[in-house]
């Protein structure tokens, strides 16, 4: 197959998994040239990491919440809570930052128990469990923190989403160590890629031809190392960025590689059919849960040592902008379609958006209503692909 | 009389794979009862389905003239404005709404916006007196048998003024009294000039009623045949059906039966929600090697009695022993029920076998990613390796194991099921209608695997209302009838009428005897 053919039988095959890649690109382009490239400018690139980290955590979270056929509504408010938890360790009773940590990240697990044990166990629809949650886990914040806001907390737990590496391995003014990370993660992909490449050829499984195959790796090489250059030559490597690319390679690996992953998959295809493959389906539908509270944990975390400190109001929304991500990057409303990355590239579009918006003095009450449309769009655009997917069958 | 209601011609139909009608003629007289004989998968219920509009015009090839005026269904609904209705094998009734709901559902009977609950309720007291059912509009469809939820089906068909209706096997699920009142409904109905298509497998009950007969194989019409003629005989119209030699339709084997393997003793299933056992104390064993069969008709407790023991996956209050090599095993969870060496092919692949938004490859490897994984990692290349394994070996025809399963056909999906089950290793199977819906090539083919099940030791148990089937494969055949096993016969002693009349034995009747 000649690589012009190949690369229109991937767009047209794969609409629906590619769709999502060129739409993201259109957003980074259409908004650098609205902002007159405002947006790829170094400080501005650190920013759209530090602001958008804690959605895309959440989407991590979320994403296998989805596939799995449920929905959490419940995570802001769990956000808020953890991280309140965490400024009153910390902030009133003087603990060390860690203990902080600690404490919203052993919340979120006791969130995430709650809600397992409620929708695997006792058989309630996520939603409305989920829904319970949302006012349940906002006023134990309120409770928590008395209905006022805690701040600051100690330099070192600021560092957790506001801190940078940089000068680790000196430069001048353009920080080596986060260009030898990019440089080291271009790698890994690039031999990832072929390693998997070469296991399918073994077993005769259909591949891209080299010619895109190249493609695709220097592609993915130029967007890193691009985004590693302005970064170094602004802060540094952000601490919240190697948090948020270890979390996704993790939730990469368990979602397409471990038992568990493909039983996520397999109950958000098909219920019965799963319970009659032995799937303990309860088991796992409590531990998908446990998992979107420990992440839940995570961003509560984060965004406590970005706003420094604890708000009542914290997290508000955060559910819809990861809900929103998933949707948006591709997974099905009625569960067994979704990808980590596609959830990440959603929550990316999203970020974009707002973030590009933001620059140009764009109100509020306009980036809402842009961002509902794109996700009602993103939606329509899934649905038109499975029915015109149905219609070649 | 003799005036033609309906031509259908030239009628072709594809799905993915298979070619389920062939250039299809089919002529109907006004005012007649037409019969339509063919074995289960060679297209008359595709070719009601074109009729009735659930296969929208333009998803086929060819015509529909009703009173010579050419027809073009995009929906039911367009097909019941011309008076065309058709009534399901499986009843499409509401169980929570009262009879008089069901009837007009979709129809309802309004003034002024708002449904007319008195007129409503009175019609339909009207409906159900034409066809002979004495119930109360407003009792609950859920609370009625299968036999009276029949007659609301065509209560509600006669509500939409119909003309020709059809009935996809209309008694499949009846006793013999419901059965008879049904056939009685129906010349009622020819009497007051509605046409009437019937798919039937029961022949007595075709040659009782029926005044034409359409005969269908293999998605071609092999001929149309009148009733009143002396020589259309239950005989000529299974010689038609078959066209073939009975004996090439299964394969050949030559059974080595071992040592018991399975045995099942005092099995008694509760209904989920209803207060009524479903099995009542069935006991039957499996050895290695053997190939038994459980025959029943719809609604005796056939798949509940299956599920039930597959790691209790239906009822409630299950009590009875399960024995495997002589021991007693608990089958609390299906996970045990595979481990223990149980698997479990589902009548309803696409509902409860196969996930099919999904690639071969996890389907076939989704009851046994434990062989293929290490402490939760699944190894990708050997999970590769073994779906490519069963491609070959199940003669799965496509072309990567990276296909999508909703995009196979029937026999295809029913293979990725087969291979599913085989990963897991185990020593019973319980094959539940493995040949539903499944094109003639295909079924021996499935056949042919069930044999080698068998010759490798394996105890294979097959569930199916077909009698044919059961009597082509087993080497001993246990009868259903209501949730009690009324019967047991060597294979090489069962007929077709012996089965039946096993299989109709009801509760009082025996314990009359």
């Amino acid at each position: 197959m000649s690589a012009v053919a190949d690369l229109k039988d991937l767009f047209t095959r794969n609409l629906r998994t590619s769709g999502i890649y060129i739409a993201f690109v259109a957003i980074v382009l259409l908004f650098t040239w609205l902002t007159d490239g405002m947006l790829l400018q170094p400080t501005n690139l650190t920013n759209l990491v530090l602001q958008f980290s804690y959605v895309l955590i959440l989407a991590l979270g979320m994403i296998i919440v989805i596939i799995a056929g449920h929905i959490d509504l419940s995570v802001g408010s769990v956000v808020a809570l953890t991280g309140a938890v965490s400024a009153v360790v910390v902030i009133r009773h003087g603990a060390p930052w860690w203990v902080g940590i600690l404490a919203a990240l052993a919340v979120g697990l006791l969130v995430g128990a709650w809600h397992g044990f409620w929708v695997a166990y006792v058989g309630i629809p996520a939603f409305i469990v989920t829904l319970a949650g949302m006012l349940l886990f906002r006023g134990l914040t309120l409770r928590v923190l008395n209905n006022v806001s805690l701040s600051p907390f100690p330099r070192e737990y600021q560092q957790v989403a506001g801190g940078f590496i940089n000068g680790l391995l000196g430069g001048n003014g353009y920080d080596v160590f986060t260009l030898v990370i990019g440089a080291v993660a271009v790698v890994a992909f690039a031999y990832s890629q072929w390693r998997s490449r070469a296991a399918r050829l073994a077993y005769k499984q259909p591949v891209e031809s080299m010619g895109l195959f190249v493609a695709k790796i220097v592609a993915v090489a130029i967007v890193v190392m691009a985004f590693a250059w302005q970064l170094a030559h602004s802060r540094g490597l952000p601490i919240v960025l190697i948090i948020l690319a270890v979390l996704i390679l993790t939730y990469q690996v368990v979602t397409t590689r471990t038992v568990f992953g493909r039983h996520v998959y397999a109950i958000g295809g098909n219920l019965p059919a799963a319970q009659l493959s032995g799937v303990k389906v309860k088991k796992v539908n409590f531990w998908i849960f446990i998992n979107m509270g420990l992440l839940s944990g995570v961003a509560g975390a984060v965004f406590s040592s970005r706003s420094n400190g604890a708000q009542p109001g914290a997290g508000n929304m955060f559910e819809l902008d990861a809900i929103a991500a998933c949707f948006i990057g591709g997974a099905s409303t009625t569960g067994g379609v979704g990808r980590v990355t596609g959830a990440m590239v959603g929550g990316l579009v999203m970020a974009v958006m707002s973030n590009g918006m933001q620059l140009m003095g764009v109100p509020q009450s306009t980036q809402q209503i842009i961002k509902g449309l794109v996700l009602l769009v993103a939606v329509a655009f899934d649905i038109y692909n499975k029915r015109r997917a149905g219609a070649v069958r | 009389m003799s005036s033609t209601i309906l031509e259908m011609q030239g009628i072709t139909k594809n799905f993915p794979g298979v070619k389920v009608l062939k250039d299809v003629n089919l002529a109907v007289r006004s005012g007649e009862i037409h019969a339509i004989c063919g074995e289960n998968g060679a297209g008359k219920s595709t070719l009601m389905k074109v009729l009735s509009g659930v296969y929208p015009h333009g998803s086929y090839e060819g015509k529909i003239l009703l009173d010579d005026r050419e027809m073009r269904f995009s929906s039911i609904k367009d097909s019941e404005a011309e008076g065309v209705v058709i009534i399901h094998q499986e009843l499409a009734l509401v169980p929570h709404l009262s009879v008089a709901e069901n009837i007009f559902l979709g129809n309802e009977v309004t003034s002024g916006g708002l449904i007319d609950w008195h007129k409503a309720n009175a019609q339909a007291a009207t409906l159900l007196e034409r066809v002979g059912l004495h119930e109360n509009p407003v009792t609950l469809v859920g609370h009625l048998g299968v036999g009276k939820q029949q007659l609301i089906e065509i209560a509600k068909a006669l509500s939409k003024d119909v003309r020709l209706l059809i009935l996809d096997e209309p008694t499949a699920a009846l006793n013999d009294t419901d059965s008879e009142h049904l056939l009685d409904l129906l010349r009622q109905l020819r009497s007051q000039g509605i046409t009437c298509i019937i798919i039937s497998h029961k022949l007595g009950e075709i040659e009782n009623i029926a005044d034409s007969t359409t005969i269908i194989r293999d998605g071609i019409v092999v001929e149309t045949i009148d009733m009143a003629d002396p020589g259309s005989t239950q005989d000529r119209i299974i010689r038609g059906m078959v066209g073939r030699d009975l004996e090439h339709r299964f394969p050949e084997r030559t059974p080595k039966i071992g040592a018991e393997v399975f045995r099942v003793e005092n099995w008694t299933v509760h209904h989920p929600t209803q207060p009524r056992t479903v099995v009542e104390n069935a006991s039957f064993g499996v050895n290695a090697g053997e190939i038994v069969g459980i025959a029943g008709l719809m609604g005796a407790g056939r798949t509940e009695l299956a599920m039930s023991i597959f790691g209790r996956s239906y009822g409630r209050d299950i009590s009875g022993t399960a024995y495997l090599r002589g021991a007693p095993v608990p089958l609390r969870t299906v996970d045990e029920a595979i481990a223990a060496g149980l698997a479990y092919v589902s009548e309803d692949r696409k509902r409860y076998g196969l996930n099919l938004i999904q690639d071969i490859r996890t389907n076939v490897t989704a009851s046994g990613l434990g062989r293929i994984s290490k402490r939760g990692w699944i190894n990708g290349n050997e999970e590769i390796e073994v779906a490519e394994g069963y491609r070959r070996s199940m003669n799965i025809k496509t072309p990567t194991v990276m296909q999508i399963v909703g995009n196979l056909s029937g026999g295809n999906q029913q293979k990725v099921v087969l291979s599913k089950w085989l990963h897991t290793a185990p020593e019973v199977l319980i094959l539940d209608e493995p040949t539903r819906g499944i094109d003639v090539g295909a079924k021996y083919e499935i056949y042919t695997i069930i044999n080698q099940l068998a010759d490798a030791g394996k105890a294979v148990v097959v569930i199916s209302s077909e009698l044919p089937e059961l009597l082509g494969i087993c080497d001993r055949i246990y009868t259903l009838a209501y949730g009690r096993m009324t019967g047991q016969l060597p294979a090489s002693d069962a007929t077709q009428e012996r089965l039946m009349e096993l299989m109709t034995i009801e509760k009082t009747k025996e314990a009359v005897r």
